[in-house]
């Protein structure tokens, strides 16, 4: 059943993609000899011994762990609540700092990344989270122009490439609805809009599905399976056993901070 | 489209909280108002000071029975003196009490009860330099016939200690408002990111950059310094409509303060504005600083 979601989400998601992609709307390599390099031949993401340890709390929230994540790659980082998935989200935002160990996403040391590159970072990771942020006095095509407006994109381009992204996340029609006007689902797709609509190398996601269905679940994976195989490194962070289960993708499973399973085509468990 | 999106958001900023930006930018206001009126009562002492120490004379009074040829004598000594003494000129009882009349004409109860040979005569002696006072003091203050040296060298210090004591005051209570209205900026801005966590929380998820996120609080801080700076430079101009050339004329008419010249009113301005926005937009950016971590 997940494999042939999956599979029938495949030839139909890419060819949306195919038809889908201008030409300035691709995804550009930064020309930077690092950037570039990053692309071929590092790992979109890798911890090395990464440890985070929390002011005021007795045992680290993430413990020891190395883990690496290929260019393109979908994994699925699981593992009860408390165990630190999303201080793993948190460290590769750099919204917070590793007590000790090295992480680099997209080619960067985020231990050495000067404060004022952080922004730079933020545009190369989309995200999106379980309560999916969205500003409730905005439309979905505000929410997600709001998004491309703050970082400096030109009227224009804004203009041309809002309709495009929302209906490719299903959303035709529903341009001008306030998120209090949208099904939970529904207000997901916007979210997931805004993250991918600067088509991140990677795309963060914390519990996406934790506050809907499991058929409205269903259909926010198959999009994020198609965002996946456009190439974009996709990193979800559940405790959605069905879900896992159905994707049969990489499983990272952490225990009270330390990765216990890494498991190729895994399952929950 | 930038500018536009920045700037609006620093207004609607500033109306989303009025109660709050009205305090900030009164208290800005009076604490402007305040150091420019300290500011233009500095600037107004030095150039007194400059020009009265060239005008002020030394006075050698005459005992009452110092005869002529007591006076001859000394005037001889002072016109000799050439390390000390520029200029000499004598002035009899009839032109002390003439000068006196003068000086008072607007009070003649005053003039009526002074008898017309109350005043002693004196010799009123220029110096080459207005520092030399008290060694010219020194030298004649025993010489035959004469009474008491006195300069207004003296009247007009004690003038200055007091414009200093009101300059000062005048600072210190500017600086005290300078203080509440830096805690009022820091505690709109806190409010205004509060307000706006959502949005700002947003903006850095999605990567704006650090200028991008904070200038539309340091926007909306400078902005209400700038009105408190306008307001505050009203405050001096009214200052000079209804005090100096107001209620106070007649302090400044006696002619020993300059009055306070309309072009150093109006320079004042840019320069509380300019004020005003720096210290606002600091405050504002280090406020943030704490408040909007990356
Ligand atoms: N800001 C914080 N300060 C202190 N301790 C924290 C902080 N954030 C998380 N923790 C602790 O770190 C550990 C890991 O938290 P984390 O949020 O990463 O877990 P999680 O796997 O995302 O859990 P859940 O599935 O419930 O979301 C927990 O023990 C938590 O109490
Ligand atoms: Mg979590």
């Amino acid at each position: 059943m997940g494999a042939r979601c999956a599979k029938s989400s495949l030839g139909a998601g890419c060819a949306g993609f195919a038809g889908f992609r201008s030409p300035d709307f691709r995804f550009q390599p930064d020309p930077s000899p690092t950037r570039a390099l990053s692309l071929e031949s590092i790992d979109v993401i890798t911890l090395e011994s990464v440890s985070k340890r929390y002011p005021k709390s007795r045992r680290p929230a993430l413990d020891d762990v190395s883990v690496g994540v290929d260019k393109g790659e979908f994994v699925f980082f699981i593992g009860p609540s408390g165990s630190g998935k999303s201080t793993f989200i948190r460290l590769l935002l750099r919204e917070e700092i590793p007590t000790s160990g090295k992480v680099t996403v997209a080619g960067r040391d985020l231990g050495t990344l000067r404060s004022w590159r952080i922004p730079q970072l933020r545009r190369s990771i989309g995200c999106v989270f379980q309560d999916f942020r969205l500003l409730p006095n905005k439309t979905s095509a505000e929410n997600v122009a709001f998004a491309l407006e703050v970082i400096g994109k030109t009227r224009p381009v804004i203009r041309r490439v809002v309709p495009e992204v929302l209906s490719l996340v299903g959303l035709e029609g529903k341009e001008n609805r306030y998120p209090s006007e949208l099904s939970g689902g529904e207000q997901q797709r916007v979210a997931i809009a805004r993250a991918f609509v600067n088509r991140p190398l990677v795309l963060l996601a914390d519990e996406p599905t934790g506050n809907l269905d499991p058929d409205t679940s269903i259909e926010i994976m198959r999009l994020l399976d198609r965002i996946n195989r456009t190439g974009t490194t996709v990193v979800m962070a559940t405790h959605d056993a069905n879900i896992v289960n159905q994707m049969r993708r990489r499983v990272v499973e952490l225990d009270r901070g330390r990765v216990i399973r890494d498991q190729h085509r895994g399952v929950y468990g | 489209m930038r500018a536009k999106f920045v700037l609006s958001e620093a207004l609607t900023g500033l109306w989303r909280n009025v109660t709050m930006s009205v305090a900030m930018i009164l208290t800005t206001a009076i604490s402007l108002t305040l150091l420019g009126a300290g500011g233009l009562l500095y600037v107004q002492i030095q150039e007194t000071k400059d020009v009265l120490r060239g005008k002020v004379e030394v006075m050698l009074f005459l005992n009452d029975d110092a005869n002529e040829q007591q006076r001859q004598t000394l005037k001889q000594r002072l016109e000799n003196d050439h390390q000390l003494v520029r200029d000499v000129s004598f002035e009899s009882k009839e032109q002390a009490y003439e000068r006196f009349k003068e000086l008072f004409r607007n009070s003649p109860d005053f003039v009526h009860g002074v008898q017309p040979d109350a005043l002693p005569a004196s010799f009123r002696v220029k110096l080459l330099d207005p520092k030399d006072y008290s060694d010219l003091a020194n030298k004649y203050r025993s010489a035959d016939g004469v009474s008491r040296v006195s300069s207004q060298q003296e009247v007009v210090s004690q003038l200055f200690s007091m414009i200093d004591a009101v300059k000062n005051t005048t600072f210190a209570v500017a600086v005290l408002q300078g203080i509440a209205a830096l805690l009022l900026i820091g505690n709109t801005i806190q409010v205004a990111a509060y307000s706006r966590r959502r949005e700002v929380s947003i903006m850095k998820l999605v990567g704006a950059s650090n200028w991008y996120v904070r200038l539309p609080f340091i926007l909306e801080a400078s902005m209400a310094g700038l009105i408190g700076a306008a307001i505050g430079w009203l405050g001096l101009i009214l200052g000079k409509v209804f005090l100096v050339d107001g209620a106070l004329k007649p302090i400044f008419s006696s002619g020993l303060i300059p009055i306070i010249q309309w072009s150093d009113i109006l320079l004042t301005g840019p320069i509380l504005a300019f004020i005003a926005i720096a210290i606002s937009g600091i405050t504002g950016w280090s406020t943030l600083r704490f408040y909007v971590k990356v």
